[in-house]
């Protein structure tokens, strides 16, 4: 074999390097998930802190898109939720009228799962408290 | 027997298959989902008190306009959608490129081409008209629009769904008004939008937009934000197809006109001029 010094040398270096990340990574834990914080007034106001919906943070996406479609196309605006109260389909003003930390609660899992949703180009974020009103 | 093995694996099969498939599905309410899918959220509903009709329209009293109040109309439209104002690009320029408008002052004869002559007396010609998207019956815009972010709701209106708009601009020019306007510019920045209201989405750069009568508001029992600023009865909005509603009592009492309706879009604003 001609050069096969050379040849094993730069495999022994290509495997080296494209396994480095496992390597250095053994015996080392993953980063905690996250938590979205619950720790609103709204939230903290309420006798019984149930969501609108059940398994939120596992199906929020397809529930915001059936919200969307069924508000949007259909002029259906309102769903009754879990406890079988009547509530507005709206991101902006029912979500976030509790969910009112978007940096502790929206953008905490959505930066650890690297996704960029861009609901907050249009959507209306509340105010951050401390800022005005 | 070898047809029995044969049937009994068949039988055992799809009984397993069966089984696996109600048990997922109770187990992660996938039968309620895929009802939601097609059917939409569970007993989604209209507000109860909404404003519903079968073909809503509006006239415009351009005779009992003037500077001052269509200035007001228009602000309370800009307030409700969070319109921005954005700057001239190049401060001589004659005509903003970016400027995003619902409702607008357009002259009489840009307005009305098809009526204007010459000897029309120079009260009606020199005034400036109070414009909007009409509604129309038969729209242009939502025939070339090739994501179905345009439509025409049951009712007459002709709606947006921004988050399917890919800004592909062809609405506005099928549109025979110029009732159409793209964001050029993103409208957060720069505090284009003075005050934003945070019941409305704004809009993001790449998106087109227009006067959606109110839909949001209509849901809500409302009237439209420009018809509720009406002090005097400037804007009369309601039900085409109910005889008895207001708008059909004026447009049984006055001679109106609709803006270009010689294009065949079927414009459901009439003007009394
Ligand atoms: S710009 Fe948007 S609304 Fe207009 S035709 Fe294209 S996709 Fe449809
Ligand atoms: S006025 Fe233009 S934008 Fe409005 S419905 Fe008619 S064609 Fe469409
Ligand atoms: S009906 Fe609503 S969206 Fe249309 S011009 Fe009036 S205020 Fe604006």
């Amino acid at each position: 074999m001609y050069d096969s010094g050379k040849i094993i040398t730069g495999l022994v270096i290509f495997v080296a390097l494209f396994a480095s990340p496992f390597i250095l990574n053994v015996g080392g834990v993953a980063p905690a998930a996250p938590q979205p914080s619950l720790d609103t007034p709204a939230i903290k106001d309420m006798e019984t802190p149930v969501c609108v919906r059940d398994n939120m943070q596992q199906n929020h996406m397809q529930v915001l898109d059936l919200w969307r479609d069924s508000v949007v196309r259909k002029a259906n605006r309102t769903a009754p939720g879990i406890n079988g109260q009547l509530y507005e389909m709206s991101l902006s003003n029912t979500c976030m009228d509790c969910h009112s930390n978007k940096a502790e609660f929206c953008d905490r899992c959505h930066t650890y799962a690297a996704v960029d949703p861009y609901c907050w180009d249009c959507h209306v974020e509340p105010p951050k408290e401390g800022t005005e009103s | 027997m070898k047809n029995d093995r044969r049937h009994f694996l068949k039988a055992a099969g799809v009984a397993t298959i069966g089984l696996a498939a109600t048990a997922t599905a109770a187990e992660a309410g996938i039968a309620d989902s895929a009802l939601e899918l097609v059917f939409g959220p569970k007993g989604a509903a209209p507000y109860a008190d909404a404003k519903t009709a079968t073909r809503w329209g509006m006239v415009v009293d351009t005779r009992k306009l003037n500077a001052e109040s269509m200035e007001k109309l228009i602000e309370a439209c800009n307030h409700a959608h969070n319109i921005p104002k954005l700057p001239l690009r190049k401060p001589h320029d004659k005509f903003n490129k970016d400027e995003i408008k619902w409702i607008w002052e357009e002259e009489f004869e840009n307005a009305f081409p098809g009526q204007m002559n010459e000897k029309l007396p120079p009260k009606i010609t020199q005034n400036e008209v109070l414009v909007l998207c009409n509604q129309c019956a038969s729209p242009a815009c939502v025939r070339v629009c090739p994501t179905k972010a345009t439509f025409q709701r049951a009712d007459g209106i002709v709606m947006m769904d921004f988050h399917r708009c890919i800004g592909c601009r062809f609405c506005m020019a099928a549109c025979p008004y110029g009732s159409r306007s793209f964001n050029f510019k993103d409208p957060r920045k720069d505090g284009a939008i003075a005050e934003t209201n945070p019941e409305f989405p704004t809009r993001m750069k790449g998106v087109v937009e227009k006067c959606n009568f109110c839909a949001e508001r209509l849901a809500k029992g409302l009237d439209p934000a420009c018809v509720e600023a009406c002090e005097h009865g400037e804007m009369v909005f309601g039900d085409l197809n109910d005889p008895e509603s207001e708008i059909n009592k004026v447009l049984r009492n006055n001679y109106t006109i609709q803006r270009k309706p010689e294009a065949g879009t079927k414009p459901q604003v009439y003007y009394i001029v």
